[in-house]
């Protein structure tokens, strides 16, 4: 700027500080706005005389849950019937993610194989799940288990120990023992000790070029080390086999129809929705470097491990958290199947005491925690196979 | 720049203005915009369910027109919003409708903490269990591990609960929010009972495919008095809903039925001549036209009249008066004075 010139701008003309304005203006509304909001819902609940806040979390609750992986009765308080939801609704985002990048990466690959049967299977799979609303297809998936499946007295019995009926499918678990204690504890440090074996690997590759044979030693381990321990425990046998007694089978492990739907649509509406990122991060990568790394004589596995997918995960990661995202959101569908989760809970939770607006933001929270967790672990992921140009 | 100096204190005048009015009595508000707005259950046959033809029909439905009439002296001046188990009362706490006549039970809790005020209970209800014949099961106390189908955010929720618990059995429950695909799943064989109150089991099994294959056992778990409700606070709107019910019980007592309302205007007994406005006094005091009761028998019929031709015997529910009959039949309806 000429600080010889004798005029000053006016303020009104001058952009930067105009800028300043506008935005203080805007915060200061926001923030009128937010004062409203709070203070007329307050207003409003005071005057309808509507109790408010979280002291209903301590209250017994006095409803049962369907299926609860944590101790729970209705003597229990909402606290720990909303803690249920969250379990229910945490198992079922957590396999079904599991699943649904399995499935959808398999179809994604599928899709662009050259085997043309295979391609047009998964390309007619995309198209139909893809194109079904996915409430349509839990309420199929859900009426495909009541309807078909016999009653608990009529259960098919595919194999000594489980039972296939319309109250789920139910088998034997091995009863509680101290060994499966020390199972897991081998499990983990097996998880360690192959997290630095490959570290030590591809150490000695880069030194010596001599490749280090670390999935197969990999599965020894984590196969080999909790039997070993299981064995050395005592190896205990004993199973909790399911018995038909009165209404329903006692004893073992039962997966509800509920959750099974719920599952089972989630996996195959979201995969289908996963192989479209997956085929578009795996076409990104030029045709060049398929054949540059074919031409050096790799075979098929490392051009697809060492070549296109290191390049193409990086297409492919963002939206993939986008669906992944997705899936977790769309489990809260399972109010309509039947499946307590988080929703559910809160829904009821809500309707007995009446605190809409706290239940609401509960589930809310919950939701945020959820998506924002996913997000950090897909954008630390997305920064660690980020092309690091040298 | 200058519209915009001006614009802004006009926001923010607007927002500190709005914050602080309050809206005026339901009753101006149903009279501004012409009709009730009445939340009713939507699946339930009986109660509250459209027909064929998309009519509204059933007891809650007719207590709402009840109030619409009482109003406009026109049973075609409301609208139903059908509304889930779960969704009510929040559907009443924020205005989106004006009364609820959805068979909710009254309970304390709902009365204080849900801000919502009953009026006179339209339906004495009890909990009890649909069940299928082939189980072979007597009673509720043989029901030990049974999978229950069950709506959720009802008092029934907490009652079987409490049932189950108290009697030292296991239950297994299988929420559902929606009537009808909880029905479903019940009729295919998922639970092995569904629990709810009777007359709405009733209800259910009168619309299911084979309606001799299923039985509600004799155990009643529960009182459930089901009751037209209000947001707490509006006094006058509270006296309308709750006596345009009692109207409906009154006119029975006294004998005036649709049929013969216009003979009794004539008639020489002062309690008659009250309740039709002959002598006018009942109107006013509720802020409502002397022909409100007049209309309501004229378009609607009594509350024995409502009930027989909803849930009566001779309709596929057939539910027997029983605590719903007038307090001189030995039930429990019973109106105070029209003066």
């Amino acid at each position: 700027m000429d600080t010889t010139s004798p005029e000053k701008i006016p303020f009104l003309r001058d952009p930067a500080k105009l800028a300043i304005l506008y935005q203080i203006l805007t915060v200061v509304g926001v923030g009128l706005l937010c004062y409203y909001l709070v203070h007329n819902t307050l207003a409003n609940l005071e005057r309808q005389s509507i109790s408010t806040g979280f002291g209903f979390i301590e209250k017994e609750a006095s409803f049962e849950i369907g299926e609860s992986v944590i101790k729970y009765s209705a003597a229990d308080s909402y606290g720990r019937a909303l803690m249920v939801g969250f379990f229910n609704t945490l198992i079922v985002s957590f396999i079904g993610i599991l699943l649904t990048v399995i499935l959808g990466t398999f179809l994604g690959i599928a899709r662009l194989s050259s085997n043309w049967l295979l391609a047009k299977i998964s390309a007619i799979y995309i198209e139909i799940f893809q194109d079904i609303p996915i409430l349509l297809q839990l309420f199929f998936w859900y009426a495909f288990f009541y309807e078909i499946l016999p009653s608990p007295r009529a259960a098919l019995n595919p194999m000594s120990g489980m039972f296939l009926c319309n109250r789920g499918l139910i088998f034997g678990i091995p009863v509680w023992h101290d060994a499966f204690k020390y199972a897991a504890i081998a499990l983990i440090l097996g998880c360690v000790i192959i997290f630095f074996m490959k570290k030590w690997a591809a150490k000695r590759q880069a030194a010596t070029g001599m490749i280090f044979p670390v999935f197969r030693v990999s599965l020894a381990i984590i196969i080999g080390l909790p039997v070993i321990t299981w064995f050395l425990a005592g190896a205990p046998t004993e199973m909790s086999i399911p018995k038909l007694s009165g209404f329903n089978f006692k004893g073992g492990l039962t997966i509800s129809p509920e959750f099974t739907a719920l599952l089972l649509g989630l996996v195959l509406y979201t995969a289908a929705f996963v192989a479209e990122v997956v085929r578009a991060g795996i076409q990104s990568v030029s045709k060049g470097q398929k054949e540059a790394a074919m031409s050096i004589g790799l075979k098929q596995g490392h051009v697809l491990n060492l070549v296109v997918l290191p390049q193409a995960l990086r297409v492919i990661v963002p939206p993939l958290t986008s669906q992944l995202l997705n899936l977790t959101k769309n489990s809260s569908l399972a109010v309509a199947i039947g499946y307590p989760d988080f929703v559910s809970v809160a829904g009821t939770t809500i309707n007995q005491t009446g605190q809409a607006i706290e239940g609401v933001a509960l589930i809310m929270m919950v939701y945020l925690i959820f998506s924002l967790s996913t997000s950090a672990y897909m954008n630390w992921y997305n920064k660690k196979i980020a092309l690091v140009e040298r | 720049m200058r519209q915009l100096k001006r614009v802004v204190p006009a926001i923010v005048a607007a927002f500190c203005l709005t914050a602080g009015v309050v809206t005026a009595g339901t009753l101006d508000d149903v009279k501004a915009k012409g009709f009730v707005q009445a939340g009713v259950n939507g699946d339930l046959f009986g109660f509250g369910k459209p027909d064929a033809k998309g009519v509204w029909k059933g007891l809650d439905v007719d207590t709402a027109r009840a109030v619409a009439i009482a109003i406009f002296g026109d049973s075609q001046k409301v609208k139903f919003t059908p509304l889930t188990a779960k969704t009510r009362f929040t559907a009443l706490q924020s205005g989106e409708i004006d009364v609820l006549t959805r068979n909710a039970t009254q309970t304390l809790s709902r009365d204080t903490a849900l801000g919502l005020d009953f009026a006179q209970v339209n339906y004495y209800d009890g909990q009890g269990f649909l069940i299928p014949k082939k189980l072979g099961v007597k009673s509720a106390k043989e029901l030990d591990g049974a999978s229950v189908c069950v709506l959720p955010g009802t008092t029934t929720e907490l009652n079987v609960a409490d049932f189950f618990r108290f009697n030292n059995m296991k239950m297994n429950p299988v929420v559902i929010e929606n009537t009808a695909e909880l029905s479903k799943a019940f009729f295919a064989g998922r639970c092995d009972c569904m629990t709810s109150d009777a007359s709405q089991l009733a209800g259910i099994r009168a619309v299911s495919p084979n309606p001799g294959d299923y039985m509600i056992l004799p155990e009643i778990i529960s009182k459930e008095p089901l009751a037209p409700a209000v947001r707490h606070g509006d006094n006058q709107w509270k006296d309308i809903v709750n006596y345009s019910v009692l109207a409906l019980i009154d006119a029975e007592e006294l004998g005036i039925t649709s049929k013969n309302v216009d003979e009794m205007l004539k008639s020489k007994n002062p309690k008659i001549q009250r309740f039709l406005g002959v002598i006018p006094g009942n109107g006013k005091a509720l802020g409502l036209d002397e022909k409100w009761a007049y209309n309501i028998i004229k378009q609607i019929g009594n509350y024995g009249e409502v009930f027989e031709r909803n849930i009566g015997v001779n309709t596929p529910l057939g539910i027997e008066r029983g605590l719903n009959a007038l307090w001189t039949n030995g039930g429990l309806m019973y109106s105070p004075p029209f003066k």
